[in-house]
């Protein structure tokens, strides 16, 4: 029997495909996703929209946060540690978290190296903006790729420019010639092996969600037709007037995303999406997408 | 030709698919009631069972397919789906079909952490052993008189079961290229009996 091995960390993540992955800060909220058709839960001390208005310096949660929203759940609960910190990697791994988010909304702890996630028998998810990006966390062990968009923002025009860029990328290797692979490797930044996988299939060998903005169940199917295989929905639910009801459309909306009747009638009197922000207006500084590379 | 449906409300279901189009059958996902009409069998895949047993509810599959159940049509489910079928589950709060008598345990083997790859002997597709992927699976903890328990790990738990129809698996034949347990469902689908 051979545990944590690169076959189960991926599989698991293809078990969340077309789902929702929701960030909860209690065990009521972890209820509330749970039942609303989450297929897991991030369990976090603030969601990204807090985290962004409180400033300072943001690290990985209390590990009795996370605790009691495992035994509030059954399903899968994944939590974020900064970028390049393993140690608090080691925690989340001890305490059974199902999924370790190696993630830029918490500041990051190495602005040179991210995490050498095959060591973990846990799987990792990580952000990227490009295809590069993705190959370089992969190459390093994680089993799942997020794009990273702009977090706590209820903007959804980073995740929409992050998932392009990858599909973009995906389909111009599609395309290429075999001799012009290793110049494109070069290029992304990328492991060349991983450039040679997809010229073959033609997609990215792990699972990719969108994540960073999505504030409505057409942004959630938006960046299901651009490319994403589910989503994460950060502050999107719990920062909205009516939490259940957005988090029971966007789940709605994941499934049949290519059918604009099952979104007109979920978006139907969900109340106010939670406040959205003009991404010039955040300072450079403060924006979370360029941590990592 | 056999027309197979695929449940595709979350999860590993285009995989399925694949693999059944490998076998040459045609294979189509199901996301709404009237897409489980026509059908020769179905398949229900992994994923969270929580999950998966609240969206069938939500839309209004659950008591569609429990007839379909009940009335002896082809299904095979893995993984979340053999606990769906399960006639009781222990740990669950959510709705499940009910179709097969056996007694199911939710998350048997612990976390992710302790989620694993083996091989197993299963008697009914014969030699090589299956390479069995258990994601955060389930294990059967009862059979009833009609259940022929097709697989067991090496400590004798039950992971793979049929009863009529149907056939249960705690691991996951669609994250693997063998299509052998497809294939055997295929076998059932076209009998008689």
């Amino acid at each position: 029997m051979d545990k944590g091995t690169w076959t189960v960390k991926t599989g698991l993540a293809q078990m969340l495909k077309g789902g929702v992955i929701m960030d909860v800060v209690t065990p009521e909220h972890a209820k509330i996703a749970e039942e609303a058709g989450a297929c897991a839960v991030m369990a976090l001390e603030r969601v990204p929209a807090d985290i962004r208005a409180a400033g300072g310096v943001a690290r990985m949660a209390d590990p009795n946060v996370i605790l009691a929203i495992m035994e509030t759940v059954s399903i899968p609960v994944m939590a974020k540690c900064r970028i390049g910190h393993f140690v608090e990697a080691q925690v989340l791994e001890a305490i059974g978290v199902d999924f370790i988010d190696e993630s830029e909304v918490l500041t990051p702890a190495d602005e040179t190296h991210h995490i050498w996630k095959h060591d973990f028998k846990a799987p990792f998810v990580c952000g990227c903006r490009d295809l590069g990006e993705a190959l370089r966390r992969i190459g390093e062990g994680a089993a799942m790729i997020r794009t990273k968009g702009e977090a706590g923002t209820g903007n959804i025009v980073e995740a929409v420019r992050h998932m392009r860029a990858v599909m973009d990328e995906l389909r111009k290797i599609g395309s290429m010639t075999t001799d012009e692979l290793v110049a494109e490797a070069k290029e992304l930044g990328a492991p060349l092996e991983l450039v040679l996988d997809i010229h073959k299939t033609g997609r990215l060998p792990v699972v990719n969600f969108a994540a960073g903005g999505v504030a409505t169940p057409a942004d959630a199917a938006l960046m299901l037709q651009l490319g994403a295989e589910g989503v994460f929905v950060g502050s999107g639910i719990f920062k909205s007037s009516d939490p259940e009801a957005i988090a029971r459309a966007i789940v709605k909306t994941t499934t049949h995303y290519r059918d604009p009747e099952v979104i007109a009638e979920v978006s139907k009197g969900l109340g106010a999406a939670m406040p959205g922000l003009d991404i010039k207006t955040i300072p450079t500084d403060e924006l979370l997408a360029p941590r990592g590379w | 030709m056999k027309k197979i449906g695929v449940l595709a409300l979350q999860g590993a279901f285009v995989e399925h698919i694949a693999l059944l189009h490998h076998l040459k059958v045609e294979a189509v996902p199901v996301r709404l009631p009237q897409e489980l009409r026509g059908l020769d069998g179905l398949i229900i895949p992994g994923r969270e069972s929580t999950t998966i047993g609240n969206l069938m509810k939500e839309y209004d599959l659950i008591a569609l397919m429990r007839e379909l159940a009940l009335d002896g049509f082809p299904i095979m489910s893995t993984c979340a789906g053999m606990v769906l079928l399960a006639k009781n589950v222990s740990g669950i709060n959510s709705e499940t079909l009910g179709a097969m008598d056996i007694g199911v345990k939710r998350n048997a083997f612990g976390r992710q952490v302790d989620s694993f790859e083996t091989d197993l002997d299963i008697p009914a597709i014969g030699e090589p052993h299956f390479h069995a992927v258990f994601i955060r699976a389930p294990h059967i903890e009862r059979s009833g008189d009609g259940v022929e328990v097709l697989a067991r790990l090496p400590n004798g738990v039950g992971v793979a079961a049929r009863q009529g129809k149907m056939v249960v698996l705690a691991f996951h034949p669609e994250l693997t290229s063998d299509l052998r347990l497809h294939a055997y469902f295929m076998s059932i689908v076209r009998s008689e009996r």
